[in-house]
């Protein structure tokens, strides 16, 4: 692949790292909230869930820039990076990741609850007439039931991820390897009038954004035909 | 609400601006690099006390404003950071021959919001810092002055993995100011009137001259306010403004 520089490869690389480590941390995180803003009863879940989704609305700046302030050597994740000898969580692999989940978060957990709440009470009720201890039926019962629900979120927070460009820009650095994701390097070679490198990675883009999207509705259909 | 009034309401919002537009003494659209944001802001009130019409500012990296332009954004007026985009809009056809001009030379500096790191270039020899911000080299001219610097004092291969870069030389300055990096070159426009942290006046022999360039465009040279602020910048209220902000001016003109 001649048009496709090394430094074109890192992106490449860093950006699938950077959505991989974010989806496994989303789906570790992501489902037990999932879970439990669909089974409880508390008055404030919703408030909770309205937490969860604001990154849907908020401008990826206002992330960026409380991350990096958080992030800092003055914030907790200055605090954290100490630990270990550094000064600052911001332009740092781990600083990404945790802007991503945060950024990406509403696109995993959404989906896991709608699972959850679609599968509703009775398999439960079933499993624990059968004896099964609550966390066994959720190992079970309810987490195989749910399992649309946690592909689609899987799918949707990797690729919300990759397509993620205000807040990485805003606490990135744009170190080539560290990162510099793919969004990140698009910007910078339409800023500096490379366009044919901007228009390669650029339609790459559209090629993957375009095969997100149909592999989702495809499988979502599969899925309710399969239910019927 | 009602098909006919939404569509009124909508073509009614639409027309608001130009219709704002109409009834002004009249207004110009500027693209400003991102080092000139304060001198620009406060040239431009000066020149709307002094005319009367609007000089309606837009910041950012030059690079970013030349991709911009030659795809027709609607500005009348470039103030880039260097020499060589200013230029090129006069050879793409799309700004003004003998409108370009040296309005600013700009000034390096080398700041921490630390009082005892920057002691001068031996700071960057002793190399003890994590994280050097400086701006996109490519996109943006201070990032390529940086960039000279610290090859001049050959210094350049062991401080390239300390770099973080901004994209354009606010987010240089922001990198600092919130201390991520503990150091960073910036414009001396940046330190008007903060005398925090430490700071190194970078001398002139170790990088070429910042000369940033004003030109008319093509999409502002039937408008009188353009022609107008363009002159404006040329006057003494103008050039004292950028003096104050730590901008040398153009000897040879």
């Amino acid at each position: 692949m001649g048009v496709l520089t090394p430094e074109i490869w890192t992106a490449i690389e860093l950006t699938i790292e950077l959505a991989l480590a974010a989806t496994v941390i989303l789906l570790l995180i992501g489902t037990p909230i999932a879970w439990w803003l669909a089974r409880s009863a508390a008055w404030w879940k919703e408030g909770v869930a309205t937490i969860v989704a604001m990154p849907l609305v908020l401008p990826p700046t206002v992330l960026g820039f409380y991350l990096l302030v958080v992030l800092g050597p003055d914030g907790p994740g200055g605090a954290v990076a100490r630990l270990w000898g550094a000064r600052t969580l911001a332009f740092t692999f781990t600083g990404l990741v945790i802007g991503s989940v945060i950024y990406s978060m509403p696109f995993v957990v959404q989906p896991i609850r709608n699972a959850f709440e679609a599968a509703g009470e009775r398999p439960l009720e079933v499993a624990a007439t059968l004896r099964a201890s609550p966390t066994r039926a959720f190992w079970t019962v309810a987490l195989p039931l749910a399992q649309p629900g946690l592909f689609t979120g899987a799918v949707l927070g990797f690729a919300h991820t990759v397509g993620e460009f205000g807040v990485v820009l805003m606490i990135g650095g744009n170190i080539p390897g560290k990162t510099e994701v793919l969004s990140v390097a698009i910007y910078d070679f339409v800023e500096t009038s490379q366009w044919r490198e901007a228009s390669i990675l650029a339609g790459g883009m559209v090629v993957f954004a375009f095969a997100v999207i149909l592999c989702m509705t495809l499988l979502q259909k599969r899925v309710a035909r399969a239910g019927e | 609400m009602k098909p006919f009034r939404l569509v009124a309401l909508v073509v009614g919002l639409l027309a608001l601006p130009w219709l704002g537009g109409q009834a002004l003494a009249g207004e110009t659209t500027i693209a400003v690099a991102a080092n000139f944001t304060d001198a620009a802001k406060e040239i431009a009130a000066a020149f709307k006390q002094k005319t009367g019409n609007d000089a309606i500012l837009s910041f950012g990296a030059s690079g970013q404003f030349y991709t911009q332009i030659t795809q027709d954004a609607p500005f009348q007026i470039m103030l880039s950071a260097d020499t060589e985009r200013p230029q090129k809009l006069v050879q793409d056809g799309r700004g003004v021959a003998d409108s370009r001009f040296t309005y600013a030379v700009g000034k390096l500096v080398l700041w921490s919001k630390d009082p005892n790191l920057v002691k001068g270039e031996e700071t960057l020899k002793g190399a003890s810092f994590a994280k050097l911000s400086i701006c996109n080299p490519v996109a943006a001219p201070y990032g390529a002055a940086a960039v000279e610097t610290m090859k001049s004092l050959k210094l350049y291969d062991t401080l390239k993995p300390k770099f973080v870069e901004g994209a354009n030389i606010t987010q240089a300055y922001q990198f600092v100011a919130t201390g991520n990096a503990e150091l960073g070159f910036v414009a001396l426009s940046q330190l008007t009137g903060d005398s925090s942290g430490s700071r190194w006046m970078v001398p002139q022999n170790l990088y070429a001259p910042i000369r940033q360039d004003a030109v008319l465009l093509k999409k502002g040279a039937g408008n009188p306010a353009a022609v107008a602020f363009m002159s404006f910048l040329k006057g003494p209220e103008a050039t004292a403004i950028i003096e104050k902000y730590g901008y040398a001016l153009d000897t040879k003109s």
